[in-house]
Order: structure tokens, then C-alpha cells, then sequence
């Protein structure tokens, strides 16, 4: 059996896998982390040995993401900046500047000559985070991709508060008055985007822009963000795997060594 | 031991609250400095004093106090222990690095006011900390808006002396820190009694700056290719020094310096491999390690500290040519006045020092911390960023309190800085 490079990306609300065999195209797995780590490495570990390959023998294993430590299994363990500045390279083919909006982290990760040099995360607020979205549509009773939708009919409100819960508050109030969920759907989005290109601006943005994360195959979200950057901000259709990605391939790069 | 649960209640301390604090001790010691390996012999001595942190020398400070002397608490690098030192009287560090005072403070001071600040006042009031109840008169100085008005509160408990430090670099501020030294001396020997002499400050200054000179080269020691000491054992060494003994404290790390040449010589390093870090930034006081515990156990070893608790402190001597107690003091101001703290304007020297010792100590990166809500170093982080950046120095910015909660965020963003310069 040819050798397998595996990638796994244990995020705060979805893990990512990713194999790499030399010759082939990339294969993608998504599955939710639920409450414990440790229990969804294992799952992982039983489906690739069920699918792909005898982990112990003809494989190279790096984890990545919050729950990176819970892969007892993985040869190296590596953060996921170095994973998503790898991945996110690869996928579009040269240097750029990677905006991750993770389920809890937003990340700002400069790569130069394919290899990050510079890196910002959203200080331990939920503001502008995968989280943030998550929260705000329970409240309105929608899942996330109903939120995505509707927002794009809607005139955004403008939600101002930086903290998850405070703004939760705000939203309530909003609802209270009887604000409908469009404006609300929009006026949410809209807030993300700003507390994102907040927090990027603060860097050196290269003319290739790209998003990774749980949403980073949103148009409507990238496009919004462009706006508020004032520079083009590609949305990437496999920009959720680019941790996982770039973890099988430094997965590669260490047995090469 | 039971000897200190009889001082701690001569001193009026809040047992109950203050055994919660001495259970924590132990555990703590053994996560951070028990765990490495390789460890130099006589770091037994600076282990030993931690060990019984509110123990040993508090004793001897009441031992002091029983014959007449006087205890003089201090907050700050800025303050000149000399002045204090002549007088005859004992200056002390109040330290405040633990989360454990911090909830006593918020009952003074809003929540958005830096951690340091509140453990000062959660240590006072609380009465769990018995420097706090051995020191006669707080030394306090105008370095921050917080501390600023914080010391008025501390000042409706104990008496309170503030020195107003200038916040810029001109020939009269000079003068002016000279002046605020004069009414420093006239405190102290009207509390203890005591003139201050020509002769007494010329030994004092002499005294200090022995003691400065063993940290600058205990800090020369460390940063050499063989990592002969660790980091998180460096600092302790730095925050002990606010408190102990000046001349015992001068012969242990001199004694320390011998050992460590030897290991140069012998090519021991505690850190093979490891990145090198500067860190630069707000103080940090005992027993805050939290960022050197991080970085020490991500693949990083910290080769020097641009801090209040690090080079700030020890860099530049009292010139000791000085013959009159006026030329001493002026001496006196201009050694402290060249500590470079984001409390001035302009303090673009801060960033030469940072360059510098990042060089000096073949750094491989900068990780500047300011503890949360400590506005002049958070902003000055962003030009201490720039001028980093422009000499080829890679540069993580990180802001953090006394709490854990935030552990695997930093180690994430440390871990990432590593592999990054690897």
C-alpha cells in the first residue's frame, strides 16, 4: 500500500481531515468534534484505518487545530498558523495573506516565499468568530446557512457591541422592537465582516487575499469583506480543509526529511 | 514553620484567607521550577527563599523593626533604594503578581484596570501578604494613571509617600527627579531618625550598584550560545532581588555567576535546540512566570528580559564620583532617570534597548507582553512592532493577566512564533 500522508484538523466546532498520497488528488473528510476531543480522534482514527490505511504502518500523521494534543496517534503536532499558512498557499499557489475565521479564533497569517512570517488572533473574545455567527442564529431560530441567506436580502442593523453576549443583548432589544430577521441576518454578517477587517487592518495586507475557515466558501461573506478592506478577498471553496491540508502536507515534508 | 503562623498573626494578617494562599505555594514551585532539568546548584539559595517566600525574610524584617529600624515598601524600579539604604532603614519590593489578590482589589478599582494594580490593593486590604504589613511608609510614584490613584486609596491605610516622577527627558526633568530625591531623603531621615550623609549615601551607591553589576552579570552569563540557566529561573532571580538582602543577594548571585562560567566553560546548555527569546514589556512580579512557563515548554528558552523585572532594573550605574550628598542625588537621578518606561514621551530609547539586547542576546525573536489594561505599553507596542520589524527582528505582541484562562490560547500563538522561526 502506498504511503499516506494525513492531515487532521481538530477545531473548536468541526474537525477536518485530509490524505494525501503521492500521485493523487487530495481527499477531504468534515466531521463535527462534538464535546470531546479525544473521542473524535478516535473516530477519525477508525475511519482512516477502515477507508485508507493501517495508521501505525504506511502512514505520516500531523494534528493541528485546538484539540491537536488529543490526537495521541500523530507523528508531529504543529498549530494551526503554520498548518493554515501552509494549506491556504498551496491551494491558491503563491503568497498571500490568509484571513481564517475559525469557531473560535479569527486569524490573520502572512505568508512570504510560502512560508508564514507574521500571524494576529482575535484576542480571547468571540466577536467576529465562527462562534459569534453560531450564537446570534440560534437566537433567531435559523441555522447557519439561513442566516447566511436571509442576510443577503437584508438591510444590516448595525450590531456595535464587541462582546458575544452583550451583543446577543443587543439583538434581543432589536427583536423586541420587532426588527425583522432579515435586517437582524444582515446586520449580523455585517458585524462579523467589520470586526474581521478591524482586526486584519492592523497588518500588512498583500494583493492576494484569501479566507479560510467554516464559511470560507461563502461569496456573499467574501464579498462583503472586500468591501470593508478595500481589497479583494477571494472566498476559497475548500478553504475549510486548508489546516488539514497543510498538515498532511507538512506531514510529507517531515517524512521527507 | 510554625514560627511564621505566629509572626503572620503578630502581624495582623488574615490567616485563614492567607493558608489558601501558602497551599497554592508548593504546587506551583514543583510545575515551574522543579520540573527542568539540568538546573545550576546554587539556585538552591533563590529556591530556598522562595520556598518560604513569606517567611524567611519577613523575619528578619521584623527582627529589624524590633530595634528601632524602619521598613520602606516600594513599587517600582524608579524608586532609588540608596537613599533609603543610607538612612539605615530597609527598602522593600510589594510585589503583586498573583491572581490570588486580585478579586480583593476589584473591590476598590474598576475591573478595567491592569492586574498589577489590583493585587496591590487586594494584598493590603485582604492582609495576606506580610511585606505589605512591614512596611512603615509606601514609597509610591507617578508612573501610571492607575497606580496614580490607586496609591490614594491605599493612602486611607497606610502612610503613603509619592514621588512625582517627570514624564519626559529634558534637562530639567532631570533636575526635577534630583529634587523629588531630596524630599525622598528628607522623608526617610525624619522617619528613622537617621542623617543621611555624604559618607553613609557614598556606601549605599556603592552597595546598589554591586548589586546591579552581579544581575548585569548574571544576564551576560545567560545569554551565551550554551544556555547555562534557564529563563524562568533568570526571573526569579530578578524578582528576588526586589526584596532580599542587597549584599547577601549580590554574594549569592555572584556565586551563581561562578557556577554558570564554569558550565560555559564546560559547554552545559539547558536549552539545546530551543529558540531564543527576548521578552520585553510590563513587569513581572512574584509569582507571576506564566509567560517564561509558556515559552519554556514550547520549544523556546528566554535569553533576556527587557522588563521592570529584567534590564530595567540593573542596567546603568550611579556614577560614584559624586562628593557632596547634592552631587550624589543628582548622580543618583540621572542612573534612574535613564530607565526607559512607556510612562515617557517621546521613549524611543525603549526601542534602542530592545534592538539592542535582541542583538546582544542573538535573539531569534521579540515577544513583547503588557499585562491587560496597562494602556502606555499596549500602544507603544505597535512602534516597538515597526522598529522591530524594520531590523529583520520577527515580533509577536501578546497581552495577558494573572489568570489561566487564556493558557492554551497563548501557548497557540507562542507555539505558532516558534515554528515560525524555525
Amino acid at each position: 500500500m502506498a504511503r499516506k500522508y494525513i492531515g487532521i484538523d481538530i477545531g473548536s466546532t468541526a474537525s477536518k481531515v485530509c490524505v494525501l498520497e503521492e500521485g493523487c488528488e487530495p481527499v477531504f473528510e468534515v466531521l463535527p468534534t462534538g464535546w470531546n476531543s479525544k473521542i473524535t480522534a478516535g473516530i477519525i482514527k477508525e475511519d482512516l484505518e477502515k477507508r485508507y490505511v493501517k495508521i501505525e504502518n504506511d502512514s505520516q500523521v500531523v494534528a493541528t487545530g485546538y484539540g491537536r494534543i488529543s490526537v495521541d496517534y500523530a507523528d508531529h503536532v504543529i498549530t494551526e498558523i503554520s498548518c493554515h499558512g501552509r494549506g491556504g498557499y498551496e491551494m491558491i499557489g503563491r503568497d498571500c495573506t490568509i484571513i481564517d475565521i475559525g469557531g473560535q479564533d479569527t486569524k490573520y497569517i502572512n505568508v512570504v516565499g510560502g512560508r508564514p512570517v507574521d500571524f494576529l488572533m482575535n484576542d480571547k473574545c468571540a466577536a467576529g468568530t465562527g462562534k459569534f455567527i453560531e450564537v446570534m442564529a440560534n437566537r433567531l431560530g435559523l441555522t447557519i446557512e439561513e442566516l447566511f441567506e436571509l442576510a443577503e436580502i437584508g438591510d444590516p442593523i448595525s450590531i456595535s457591541s464587541l462582546c458575544t453576549v452583550f451583543a446577543e443583548s443587543e439583538v434581543i432589544n432589536y427583536m423586541g422592537e420587532g426588527r425583522s430577521r432579515e435586517d437582524l441576518a444582515a446586520g449580523v454578517i455585517d458585524s462579523v465582516a467589520l470586526k474581521v477587517a478591524t482586526l486584519v487592518q492592523r497588518k500588512e495586507l498583500q494583493d492576494t487575499i484569501i479566507i479560510t475557515g467554516g464559511f470560507s466558501n461563502n461569496e456573499f461573506f467574501a464579498g462583503l469583506l472586500s468591501k470593508k478592506l478595500g481589497k479583494t478577498a477571494t472566498a476559497m471553496t475548500l478553504g475549510r480543509y486548508a489546516g488539514a491540508y497543510g498538515a498532511a502536507l507538512l506531514a510529507r515534508e517531515k517524512s521527507k526529511k | 514553620m510554625a514560627d511564621n503562623q505566629k509572626m503572620w498573626a503578630d502581624l495582623g494578617m488574615n490567616l485563614e484567607m492567607h493558608d489558601m494562599l501558602c497551599a497554592v505555594l508548593p504546587g506551583a514551585i514543583g510545575d515551574v521550577f522543579m520540573s527542568q532539568e539540568n538546573r545550576p546548584e546554587a539556585m538552591d539559595y533563590f529556591d530556598m527563599v522562595l520556598a518560604d517566600v513569606h517567611g524567611l525574610r519577613p523575619a528578619e524584617l521584623v527582627e529589624f523593626r524590633k530595634n528601632g529600624g524602619k521598613v520602606f515598601g516600594t513599587f517600582c524600579a524608579y524608586v532609588p533604594d540608596e537613599v533609603i539604604v543610607a538612612a539605615g532603614a530597609i527598602a522593600t519590593g510589594l510585589c503583586a503578581g498573583s491572581q490570588f489578590w486580585v478579586p480583593g482589589g476589584e473591590r476598590y478599582l474598576p475591573a478595567n484596570t491592569c492586574p498589577l494594580i489590583k493585587a496591590m490593593l487586594g494584598a493590603r486590604f485582604d492582609k495576606t501578604c506580610p511585606f505589605y504589613r512591614l512596611a512603615d511608609v509606601y514609597i509610591g510614584e507617578n508612573t501610571c494613571d492607575g497606580k496614580k490613584k490607586a496609591y490614594e486609596i491605599l493612602g486611607t491605610d497606610v502612610p503613603m509617600h509619592i514621588m512625582d516622577l517627570p514624564q519626559m527627558k529634558r534637562e530639567k526633568d532631570y533636575l526635577k527627579w534630583a529634587d523629588e530625591i531630596k524630599d525622598l531623603k528628607a522623608l526617610v531621615e525624619k522617619e528613622t531618625g537617621n542623617e543621611v550623609t555624604a559618607e553613609k549615601l557614598a556606601e549605599a551607591i556603592k552597595l546598589i550598584n554591586a548589586k546591579r553589576a552581579a544581575l548585569e552579570r548574571l544576564y551576560k552569563l545567560r545569554r551565551n550560545e550554551n544556555v547555562p540557566i534557564s529563563g524562568t529561573d533568570t526571573l526569579l532571580i530578578s524578582q528576588i532581588a526586589y526584596y532580599d538582602d542587597p549584599a547577601r543577594f549580590t554574594a549569592m548571585v555572584n556565586k551563581l555567576c561562578d557556577e554558570l562560567e564554569k558550565r560555559v566553560a564546560d559547554g552545559v546548555n539547558v536549552a539545546p535546540g530551543k529558540k531564543r527569546i527576548l521578552i520585553s514589556g510590563t513587569p513581572m512580579a512574584i509569582p507571576n512566570w506564566k509567560l517564561h512557563n509558556l515559552v519554556e515548554t514550547s520549544g523556546g528558552v528566554v535569553v533576556c528580559e527587557e522588563t521592570c523585572t529584567g534590564t530595567r532594573y540593573f542596567e546603568n550605574q550611579v556614577d560614584e564620583s559624586g562628593a557632596t550628598v547634592d552631587e550624589m542625588i543628582q548622580n543618583i537621578a540621572n542612573r534612574y532617570m535613564s530607565i526607559n518606561c512607556a510612562c515617557f514621551t517621546p521613549n524611543t530609547a525603549r526601542a534602542d534597548d530592545v534592538v539592542r539586547l535582541a542583538k546582544e542576546s542573538k535573539a531569534d525573536g521579540v515577544i513583547d507582553v503588557n499585562l491587560m489594561f496597562c494602556q502606555t505599553y499596549d500602544i507603544e507596542g505597535r512602534s516597538l512592532e515597526e522598529r522591530c520589524k524594520a531590523e529583520g527582528i520577527p515580533f509577536l505582541g501578546l497581552e495577558t493577566d494573572y489568570t489561566d484562562n487564556d493558557a492554551q490560547q497563548l501557548k497557540t500563538r507562542i507555539g505558532a512564533f516558534i515554528e515560525m522561526l524555525g
